[in-house]
């Protein structure tokens, strides 16, 4: 039945109204035997019979790869990607994801010919260049965390975690004592335990305060010579400063443990706040949040553990060293008298944790990194923290009165609510924040931190506009009015996407994580 | 600050709102004594064009215009250029992990086309999401091998990348998990078979080997299987060099394989980011490290896809999960769907022929120069091959680098008894011009050498 002018409606809520997604199947089933996407130039070296040469390890059958031509592939991704959310169409305010601008800058200069193909075994003569950016941003960020050494080698924020509490654990054993067990807070993020666990230590909690804080008197309490260190996520994941940070620090030093500082959310503290100046004397880096680097869909990250002087020596190895030769050596031409300094890469660390990965770490994102310092400065990045909390205290304020806020300690780069209100409508925090998609919204962070039964976790980092600010805080609180009035429309939201809610129990129960031919 | 989307006039609006005078009120929970008074000591705050002047320079700086036979872990393919033109929309580049499904299809059906490429090469059921890399990877793999056994014991081949070792070594050292190493044959570079059968025993949770190997040949996997089943222990095979798999036979014996797979269109990058991933047969799924990406439907019956059998993963199980690994590395596994999707079922074969051509002309023509020999050779090799010279390697290496050529890696960092051997790669990209050229060069010794 065709349909009357007046039914075709484009309908605006918000910020968005509905737009056409092409269809697209899986690249498998675009494949047709014969179509090419490659051409490669003609062999200029003998033929090989490949068959002869590798005899037994010859590949008989190909591998079930599809065939397309490049239109066809650049259609098929384009499409794909239209499917997704991202920061470059709006605010993402993912709490403890850090959501912030990707600047194109860096993606440019990442794929600089002599930085993007420089391979990780060139002789150190000819990689003087991709050695002093990664020197510089060694010492960018140790300079903003406040600490004495650091190591880019992780890959990932997890993989930071894992690498810091190595080097918690090598100095504890290096005074004869791996010590048992590290304490968590309630409050943390699942990849604080996980590690724990992964380095061989227990994982004992501990609850946290009235406040979502350090409870110190617990703390000192659980504190005993057989605690190898406290991790603590600072400001916690309730975007809560600890400010009796020195005391947590003196309970556990005083016991002999140290205080591992999972950075994750050091983009409330940088210029503002140096970890190293209260107490930490380990804690990693995610510059996929703090520094820009792109999520890209789930990764690459890359973790950067910073420490002090003390747990220097067990860095996974290499670590860079700068050396100054003295003006007399310099060939003549160079200069006056000036001192050369060249890079290295050290291998030799007796008291090492080793390598926690292969070649020096995601250099990629070093380079995005310090791009991201550089267009910054001391100014930019004191003025970036102060934005990031500035929109998190907006939209705190302005959602207050709807939205139960269980702890009212001030708020640094996020704000955690509860679903509390709503919950007594029937409408829990996933539902308000599948709501959210249909205003043009990303949603928050559902459910964590897990100490916040129902929580809505909300992290505008600092790249969004005061008008993006006000759209955002009048989406939700035209939810929290739909919650009072149309419950049903929030609980089976989203209208507008693609597909609406995906059954997730069908999928972990008979999984299929591979696409297979139809049976012939 | 140009990143900033924020007028002063807007700044004092929002202040005003939420009742602040100052910015630092809202800072105020920081006790005095630690508040930054300063300005942080980086460089100053710099235009976009001093930016790219300041990288440029850098790039520069490394010498840019030196052929190379560099491989070991790393490899030089050609980059197909869809793949930077696809990768860099920001639907795909500034998208987060795809925990909101509605939103994130495009994210999710990508890694669910990767999933099944793994699956196809490797010739293993299922395939994860990604890994940090092949190091990472591997040592995951062998823990994982661990959860299924039970056991605490791993045997790893000496001929596996010397720094995926030392990466397995750190994952285990604090956890007093002992690993056996087992040596290789002289003669053929391939895995002592007699050491491999004494070492494994019904403590034995996982053998690990890599083929092609780190010397470029490919180990018989089929056999060493065999040793490692005998005594339950699971196989683990690393691929370094995922091109391979386009005509070496997938290791379809093992258990797990853990790939490298930055061969598929991943930039040097001077070691990163790569893009490790873990494949298994299916009965170890819920043992297996990392996200998996899966299909179902929404309420209307239409097909989608989610992240799913998150009950392994450290953000539901916490201490007790598989792995703490959360971010990986989706956007270079994005670039490895894209290669593969450009080289296909034909393309990779083809590709993975030019390597093998390649490498074998390099192999023949280098080990032809006086003084030259090829090791291990009557064992199958792929694209790399271990040269052995009279001449000291770091003679001939100056003299290659004053042509601009970047010959073979110095295998006796790693191996003490390989003195003057040296691992030389040649990919579809090695000009056979440069090879002779290298050749030309390797053969004019000094007349006292």
């Amino acid at each position: 039945m065709a349909a009357t002018v007046e039914q075709i409606e484009r309908k605006t809520l918000g910020k968005v109204r509905p737009h056409q997604t092409q269809n697209e199947g899986l690249v498998f089933e675009k494949s047709a035997p014969g179509k090419r996407g490659y051409k490669l130039p003609p062999l200029d070296v003998p033929e090989v019979d490949a068959k002869a040469a590798l005899g037994a390890a010859y590949r008989e059958e190909k591998a079930g790869l599809p065939e397309l031509s490049e239109i066809e592939i650049i259609r098929h991704f384009t499409r794909l990607s239209t499917w997704n959310y991202a920061i470059d169409l709006g605010m993402y305010p993912l709490g403890s994801c850090t959501m912030k601008y990707n600047p194109r800058v860096n993606e440019y200069v990442a794929r600089i010919e002599g930085l993007a193909d420089a391979h990780p075994y060139r002789p150190e003569s000819l990689a003087q260049g991709i050695l002093e950016v990664i020197d510089l941003l060694q010492r960018c960020l140790i300079e903003i965390t406040g600490m004495d050494a650091i190591t880019l080698q992780p890959a990932a924020g997890a993989h930071g975690e894992f690498t810091g509490i190595l080097l918690v654990r090598a100095w504890h054993e290096s005074r004869g004592n791996a010590r048992r067990k590290i304490i968590i807070p309630d409050s943390a993020h699942g990849t604080n335990p996980a590690t724990a666990a992964i380095c061989g230590y227990q994982v004992e909690n501990l609850k946290s305060n009235a406040q979502g804080g350090i409870d110190l008197e617990a703390l000192e309490r659980q504190v005993d010579e057989d605690t190898a260190a406290l991790m603590l996520t600072n400001p916690s994941t309730l975007g809560v400063f600890e400010n009796e940070i020195h005391k947590i620090a003196d309970i556990l030093h005083a016991k002999g443990a140290l205080l591992y500082m999972d950075g994750a959310n050091m983009n409330a503290l940088v210029g503002k706040v140096r970890p190293g100046d209260f107490g930490v004397d380990v804690m990693h880096l995610n510059l996929h949040k703090t520094f820009s680097t792109p999520h890209g869909g789930g990764g690459p990250g890359s973790g950067p553990v910073a420490c002090k002087e003390f747990l220097e020596p067990f860095l996974p190895t290499p670590v860079l060293v700068r050396r100054v030769e003295s003006a007399s050596q310099v060939p003549k031409g160079e200069g006056p008298g000036a001192p050369s300094v060249s890079l290295h890469w050290e291998f030799n660390r007796p008291q090492s944790v080793g390598r926690v990965r292969a070649f020096y770490g995601n250099t990629g994102m070093f380079i995005r990194a310090l791009a991201y310092i550089l267009a910054n400065g001391p100014d930019g990045l004191r003025q970036t923290t102060e934005d990031a909390v500035l929109n998190a205290n907006y939209i705190r304020k302005n959602l207050e009165e709807l939205y139960d806020l269980p702890y009212k300690t001030p708020s640094m780069h996020e704000v955690v609510f509860s679903d509390k209100r709503q919950a007594a409508k029937g409408v829990k925090t996933g539902d308000i924040a599948k709501r959210l998609i249909d205003y043009g919204f990303h949603p928050y962070t559902v459910s964590f931190p897990l100490i916040v039964h129902g929580a809505l976790m909300i992290e505008p980092t600092e790249s969004e506009s005061l008008e993006e600010l006000d759209l955002f805080i009048d989406a939700m609180r035209s939810i929290a009015k739909e919650v009072e009035e149309t419950p049903e429309l929030v609980k089976s939201a989203p209208h507008s996407t693609r597909v609406s809610r995906l059954d997730e129990v069908q999928a972990a129960r008979k999984p299929a994580l591979r696409w297979r031919p139809e049976a012939k | 600050m140009r990143y900033l989307p924020k007028s002063p006039a807007e700044r004092e609006q929002m202040l005003k709102a939420i009742g602040a005078k100052a910015i630092d009120d809202l800072f105020a929970i920081i006790p005095a004594e630690y508040r930054l008074t300063r300005d942080l000591d980086v460089p100053r705050q710099q235009g976009e064009s001093e930016i790219v002047s300041y990288f440029k320079a850098a790039g520069q700086k490394n010498a840019t215009d030196y052929a190379s036979f560099l491989g070991a872990g790393c490899y030089r393919h050609y980059r197909p250029v869809v793949i930077d033109s696809l990768v860099q929309r920001g639907e795909f580049l500034t998208s987060y992990t795809p925990y909101q499904a509605e939103i994130t299809q495009g994210t999710l059906q990508a890694i669910f086309e990767f999933q099944t490429m793994i699956a196809e090469l490797t010739g293993m059921d299922v395939a994860n999401a990604s890994m940090y890399d092949g190091s990472t990877g591997a040592a995951e793999a062998v823990l994982m091998a661990m959860r299924v056994t039970g056991r605490q014991k791993a045997v790893v081949a000496s001929t596996v990348h010397p720094e995926y070792r030392e990466v397995l070594q750190t994952y285990l050292r604090y956890r007093d998990l002992p690993t056996a190493e087992i040596g290789y044959v002289a003669q053929t570079g391939r895995v002592d078979m007699n050491a491999l059968a004494a070492g494994v025993t019904d403590e034995t949770a996982a053998v690990l080997v890599q083929s092609p190997n780190f010397f470029g040949v490919i180990e018989d996997i089929p056999a060493i299987a065999e040793i490692a089943h005998k005594k339950g222990a699971l196989l683990i095979v690393s691929i370094a060099e995922a091109v391979s798999l386009g005509i070496v036979r997938p290791p379809v014996e093992a258990d797990i394989v853990s790939m490298e797979a930055q061969s598929f269109g991943v930039a040097l990058s001077y070691g990163g980011p790569f893009c490790g991933v873990i494949a298994a047969k299916e009965q170890y799924l819920r043992q297996m490290p990392g996200r998996l990406a899966g299909q179902t439907v929404d309420g209307n019956g239409n097909r989608g896809f989610v992240l799913t059998l998150s009950t392994r993963e450290q953000h539901i199980r916490r201490e007790k999960a598989t792995s703490n690994i959360c971010t990986n590395q989706a956007l270079v596994a994005l670039m490895a769907t894209i290669f593969l999707t450009v080289y296909g079922k034909e393309g990779i074969r083809e590709l993975a022929e030019h390597n093998l051509a390649k490498a074998a002309y390099a192999a023949k023509t280098l080990s032809a120069q006086p003084g030259a020999k090829l090791l291990f050779k009557d064992s199958p090799r792929f694209h790399e091959f271990v040269l052995h010279t009279q001449e000291p390697s770091a003679q001939w290496s100056q003299r290659l680098l004053d042509e601009k050529i970047v010959g073979g890696l110095d295998l006796g960092r790693w191996y003490p008894e390989l003195k003057n051997a040296t691992l030389w790669c040649a990919t579809e990209v090695t000009a056979r011009e440069t090879i002779d050229h290298a050749a030309k060069v390797l053969a004019a010794a000094p007349v006292e050498a």
